[in-house]
Order: structure tokens, then sequence, then C-alpha cells
């Protein structure tokens, strides 16, 4: 089995786009008690306030659902992640996946990074009602992505790996007209 | 396109969004003693009433969580959404 190697997307960078190495993430479920325990072990305060994220020391905790959160952490922090989540967490009644190799991850930046998500994205993208900080699980044509604003013109996008280059495709075909 | 006010995200776009049939529909306490008839009522017969609608949505591509929602099926104008549990009044106080 050792030649079997890790089949990952691959992701041209652009001007714009940035592919994003790979990364520990855990879908994490649970109430009000499970989420305060899970903050302070996996050492970032999980959002109660919809479509938030949150990060600290590479870490990021993007809120999904008001009991459904994507937790983001370096990919050699994987079993640290775990262990203190598992020791924090205790037996307050909770749900953890691993599903690091279930996303590619890739930022849009750039002045026209608002532009190029509108081409396929149905959400209102102004600063104003997106703002820096906000997360969400949305559409991008007909692909689920989650998107979360880094920045005022830089968003982290997670799409499911096998649907990686229809996203990107859309995107530079969106950059072509803007010359990109 | 149709704004949606999911009750846990706010205004939201409708590809976001699953319909999910007529809400408040309760499943028999006893299903082994119910009556055929009540069976058939609970699993297959549905309203379809033109005017406004209590239906069942579903934020399949945000927060996932299923709502309720009053929807006008003339003019496809939602009264109102509300989260599961809840049951607001419609529009001229009928229940």
């Amino acid at each position: 089995m050792s030649n079997l190697t890790r089949r990952s997307p691959r992701i041209e960078a652009q001007s714009w786009l940035e592919p994003l190495p790979a990364k520990t993430r855990l879908s994490f479920r649970g109430g009000p008690d499970a989420i305060a325990a899970a903050s302070h072990g996996f050492g970032v305060n999980l959002s109660t306030d919809a479509c938030r994220a949150a990060s600290a020391n590479d870490r990021a905790a993007l809120w999904l659902g008001p009991d459904e959160y994507l937790l983001l952490a370096p990919e050699s922090d994987a079993a640290a992640v775990r262990t203190t989540l598992a020791e924090a967490l205790g037996e307050i009644p909770h749900s953890i996946v691993d599903i690091s190799h279930r996303h590619a991850a890739f930022v849009v930046k750039g002045p026209q990074a608002e532009w190029l998500l509108g081409g396929g994205c149905p959400l209102d993208l102004d600063l104003a009602a997106f703002p820096v900080g906000m997360c969400t699980r949305t559409v991008y044509m007909k692909s689920e992505i989650y998107l979360w604003r880094t920045a005022a013109d830089a968003f982290h996008i997670e799409t499911w790996r096998s649907f990686t280059p229809y996203v990107v495709d859309h995107l530079i075909d969106a950059a072509r007209e803007c010359g990109g | 396109m149709l704004v949606i006010h999911c009750p846990y995200c706010g205004p939201r776009p409708e590809p976001e969004f699953a319909h999910g049939g007529q809400a408040h529909i309760a499943r028999p306490h006893d299903p082994a003693n119910t009556t055929d008839e009540e069976l058939l009522q609970f699993l297959y017969l549905r309203e379809n009433p033109r005017g406004l609608f209590r239906e069942r949505w579903r934020h399949a591509r945000g927060c996932g969580r299923f709502f309720n929602a009053i929807r006008d099926t003339n003019t496809d104008f939602f009264v109102t959404t509300y989260k599961v549990g809840e049951r607001p009044a419609l529009p001229g106080g009928a229940q």
C-alpha cells in the first residue's frame, strides 16, 4: 500500500487565487455545554452568533448552524486537537467527525474577489451585508461551498474536493471577463 | 430572486433552500393501534390550498436546519418564517 499517494485536486495559483495547504478539519456538533467545553479544548471561542467565525493561533472555528461548527487547524495538529477536545468534552454529549480529506481550500483575494464570487454565489457580498469574519455554507453555481471572509478583499473557500475543479474553473472563467 | 428569511441565518437567497411540504403533521403516538384511515391521512393526504399555507422548509445549503413558513401560494409571498415548535397566528388571527 505504500506506493499509494493521496491525490489532491490541483489548483493553479493565480494572482487572485491562492491554494491552501492540507488542514485538519473537524465537524463538531453539540449543545451549549459542549460548545463551551469545545471552546476551552480547542483554544478558540466558538461563536454563538449566527454565521460568524472565530480564529486564534492558526486555528479557526466556523459557525455553520446553531449546533454545528467546522474546526480548522494545521495538518500537524490533528492528534493534539483531538486529544485536547476529548479531554475538555469528557462525557458531554457531542459529535466530532474528522473531515480533513473531504475538502480542498483556497483563497480568492484582491479587489475583484467580491465580483468573482458574485458570478456564482447568490449572496449579497457587499462589505455591509457580508462583513469580515462572516462565514457560511452556501452555493457557488451548483456546488456547495463554505465561504469565510477573512479580510475586506479576501475570502477563504472550502469545497468538497471532487467539486473543486468545477468551482475553480468557473472562477477562472469569471476572471477572464475582468482580465485576470 | 426570492429572498427567504431563515430563522437562524437571516435573509438568504432561494437556491439555498429546500421545500419540505406541509408543516405541522404529527406522527401518530401509537402507530400499531392506528386505523387505516388515520394512517392514510398521516402518510398520504395533504392540503393544497390556494392562499396562505404553513410549509416546512430546510436551509439545506446554509445552516441545514428545518423551519416552518407561512407562504401565500397565490403570490409566492412569505408572510413569516418561524422555528420548529412555534406556531404564530395567520394574518387576521386564525390558527
